[in-house]
């Protein structure tokens, strides 16, 4: 008799969360309940209703277009800045592992220097010297996020290197990059998915607390941040602007961490 | 992981937890209104605290002006429509050619300490004033006195050429009685209150001054507290335990649920969209004129203040009533099509710019919003960079680096003088480079016409050239909000920051 296979509560919950949220982002990118720019005197600070799902801003704008359109700005910001910081991360981390010696010692007290700074000051300076556009928000994120990638592929590739089928592998006269990248690699996956997710959350956060500080997303280009910030003058009269933006951040953030947890259980 | 994900809800979930807070306050403070007719006694509400010394000439926070306005006189002292009246003189004339002030000391004035004030506590005063005033127009303005003397009860001051502000100048040294050294902690006026008590951070208290010579104040005390934190300042105001505050935000004024009158003023600053006239594309004046054809200044009030707020035309506001020219407007009408045209024919179709706007000054940044919104609605394609306070006055006040900026300029003295003499092309706080003969022939007519009709004159021509090349897109000067308890009344606004506690008193 066999055991009844155990629903993994995390992944299920994760990947609904995630399949909605991605379908509004995606419907975002091409159609809007309402447009997010254009203002409109007569319908300032309407709560929310049939209409309008998340009320309206002080420039009678539908919270709701807007909020879609921020989550879709977060989201492509932050799955650039994980894709630049990943990449990056394993071919510095895979190298630095495998090999080790001088270069791995000073490429790894790089990383510590980076990551002695708070991510977000760094990307502060960054940002007030090259200026603030979208293109250097990613480079920014990302450049800041590959230590904590880079640190845990070097210590996978450090710990596969010397098991028997690497070496048996070298031995058979099986090429460096292969080895490098079909061979051991797949085994950091576990480890690197969750790292990824981790990474997503940190760079939706990074951004709009970015945009929140006035340098991320310039306005009128509606971003998570930049709008709770602007509903901060309108918390007692409208409460539901700050809610909107505040909501589709905790969503994203709490979607794909269940996701992740989700993999990771059912990888036990 | 979990913890993780519990942190990161906690942080997000505390603005709106906050907000709900706020909300319940609010309900609960409607309940408990505050019954205080018939009472002398004024609270108020400030949201900054006094600067470290309370010495008149050492003022530097308009926060701490605006309430000394009620301790401290001048010979004269400005009006609620801009003109001054005589106070400590009792009256003042100018020689023909403009040089000479005689001012006639009043008789019967005392200071706060009971000592009459003499012509010697008038020299002293000017003295002083020269010597350590922080404020550097005024300390400049008296440097440049040929001749001061008292004679019984007559001060003749002699200028080496005339200036008609001079009595801007004359209104802002306070008279002060001759060797009393207690100015920074305990300071001595002639005004229509004495100063009581001041404790940082806590309250000032000021009590009516029984022997003012224009009749004792209604008010018999008045409690300014200090509130840094402006939503802990609003929520008192609400719950009734102020009676009044000023400076306070549409939003917050909306939200008032305690039945106070809200009395509506200005803020006395020129918002505009500040154009850097000396370089592409502003250089050339049809792209400027198109900017203003573009932007329909009654749909910016209606989005950003609920329509509050008075129109510009020109680089005067409103309450400057003397010197205001009301005709300049509706000078440029919203007309995208004629923006259009204007843009084609100076070959500038197509447009786009960047409009740096302080970040910390939430008004700026919304009028930049609703300005790019406008501005594309006329195939004006216009970006906002929010810049830091400290880098707006390095790259766009000191650098002049902007293409265009929204800020609001404020009248450092009560003189047209300091509206329009920076816009003089050889002027070192000329931000947008604006370079206009006829204009800086204007000012100069204005600095020496003899007579006040001539100079008006004078004045009204610059602000008419300003607006003719479109120097830039003036847009308002933005709605102040007073709440006052409707047990007392009176309450007037003045063309500069100024409480003036004389003036109000209990309704009937």
């Amino acid at each position: 008799m066999g055991k009844k296979k155990k629903i993994n509560g995390y992944l299920l919950t994760g990947g609904i969360l995630s399949a909605l949220l991605t379908a509004v982002i995606v419907t975002g990118f091409f159609w809007t309940p309402y447009s997010t720019t254009a203002m409109n005197a007569k319908e300032k600070m309407q709560p929310p209703s049939l209409a309008h799902f998340f009320g309206t801003d002080n420039f009678g704008r539908d919270v709701f277009s807007r909020v879609m359109q921020g989550a879709g700005t977060s989201f492509l910001i932050a799955i650039l800045v994980v894709l630049i910081g990943c990449s990056a991360g394993i071919l510095i981390g895979s190298l630095c592992g495998y090999f080790g010696g001088t270069a791995d010692l000073i490429l790894m007290r790089i990383c510590d220097t980076i990551t002695a700074f708070p991510a977000i000051l760094l990307a502060l300076v960054i940002i007030s010297i090259a200026g603030s556009n979208v293109s250097n928000i990613i480079l920014a994120l990302g450049i800041l996020f590959i230590p904590s990638f880079a640190r845990v592929v070097r210590i996978q590739y450090a710990g596969i290197r010397d098991l028997n089928y690497i070496k048996s592998a070298r031995l058979a006269g099986v090429g460096t990059g292969r080895i490098l990248y079909s061979h051991i690699l797949p085994n950091t996956i576990p480890i690197l998915v969750p790292a990824m997710t981790i990474g997503f959350n940190n760079a939706v956060l990074a951004e709009a607390s970015m945009s929140f500080l006035g340098i991320g997303i310039q306005p009128p280009q509606a971003s998570l941040g930049s709008m709770l910030k602007d509903s901060q003058n309108y918390l007692t009269s409208a409460p539901w602007y700050a809610l909107g933006s505040g909501f589709m951040i905790v969503l994203m953030i709490l979607a794909f961490s269940l996701l992740s947890e989700g993999f990771q259980q059912s990888n036990r | 992981m979990k913890r993780r994900i519990a942190s990161l809800l906690s942080l997000v979930v505390l603005p709106c937890a906050l907000s709900m807070g706020f909300g319940a306050t609010a309900v609960m403070a409607a309940g408990t209104k505050n019954a205080s007719s018939g009472k002398t006694e004024l609270v108020v509400g400030l949201s900054q605290d006094l600067d470290n010394s309370l010495d008149p000439y050492q003022i530097t926070a308009a926060g701490t002006r605006e309430v000394l306005f009620n301790v401290f006189e001048g010979l004269v002292k400005p009006d609620t429509d801009g003109s001054f009246v005589d106070a400590v003189a009792s009256g003042h004339s100018v020689s023909e050619d403009g040089c000479t002030y005689t001012f006639t000391l009043r008789d019967g004035v005392k200071f706060h300490n009971g000592e009459a004030v003499t012509s010697d506590d008038v020299l002293y005063s000017f003295e002083t004033c020269a010597a350590t005033a922080t404020n550097t127009a005024v300390a400049g303005a008296l440097s440049d006195i040929q001749d001061i003397t008292a004679s019984d009860n007559e001060i003749t001051i002699t200028l080496p050429e005339a200036n008609s502000s001079f009595l801007s100048t004359v209104s802002s040294v306070s008279i002060i009685p001759k060797d009393y050294t207690d100015q920074a902690t305990a300071p001595v006026g002639t005004g229509p209150f004495r100063f009581e008590s001041y404790s940082p951070q806590d309250k000032v208290v000021f009590v009516r001054n029984e022997d003012y010579y224009g009749g004792a104040p209604q008010l018999e005390k008045v409690i300014c507290r200090i509130y840094e934190d402006a939503n802990a300042l609003f929520t008192s105001l609400d719950a009734g335990t102020l009676d009044m505050a000023s400076h306070l935000a549409l939003e917050q004024v909306n939200s008032l649920s305690n039945g106070y009158e809200v009395i509506e003023g200005e803020m006395n600053l020129v918002q505009a969209l500040y154009l850097n006239n000396a370089k592409a594309p502003f250089d050339d004046e049809k792209v400027r004129q198109a900017l203003c054809y573009a932007v329909d200044v009654d749909s910016l009030l209606e989005l950003t203040e609920d329509g509050h707020g008075a129109k510009l035309g020109s680089s005067i506001y409103p309450s400057f009533t003397k010197y205001f020219d009301e005709t300049l407007v509706d000078a440029y009408p919203y007309d995208p099509e004629k923006a259009a045209e204007l843009l084609e024919e100076a070959g500038a179709s197509g447009l786009s710019f960047t409009i740096k706007v302080p970040s910390n000054y939430q008004p700026h940044v919304d009028t930049a919003n609703v300005l790019v919104e406008m501005l594309a609605a006329a195939g004006i394609n216009a970006s906002i960079q929010k810049v830091e306070w400290s880098t707006w006055l390095s790259d766009v006040y000191q650098g002049r680096d902007f293409e265009a900026t929204v800020i609001g300029f404020d009248a450092a003295y009560l003189s047209p003088d300091a509206l329009l003499q920076r816009w003089v092309s050889t002027d070192s706080s000329n931000m947008i480079g604006y370079s206009n003969e006829a204009y800086d022939a204007a000012i100069e007519k204005a600095h020496h016409a003899a007579d006040d009709e001539a100079q008006v004159e004078a004045y009204k021509e610059a602000q008419k050239i300003l607006s003719d090349t479109a120097a830039n897109v003036y847009l308002q000067d933005m709605a102040d909000f007073v709440v006052l308890n409707p047990a007392f009344t009176g309450y007037e606004f003045y063309p500069l920051y100024a409480i003036d506690f004389s003036k109000i008193h209990p309704a009937e």
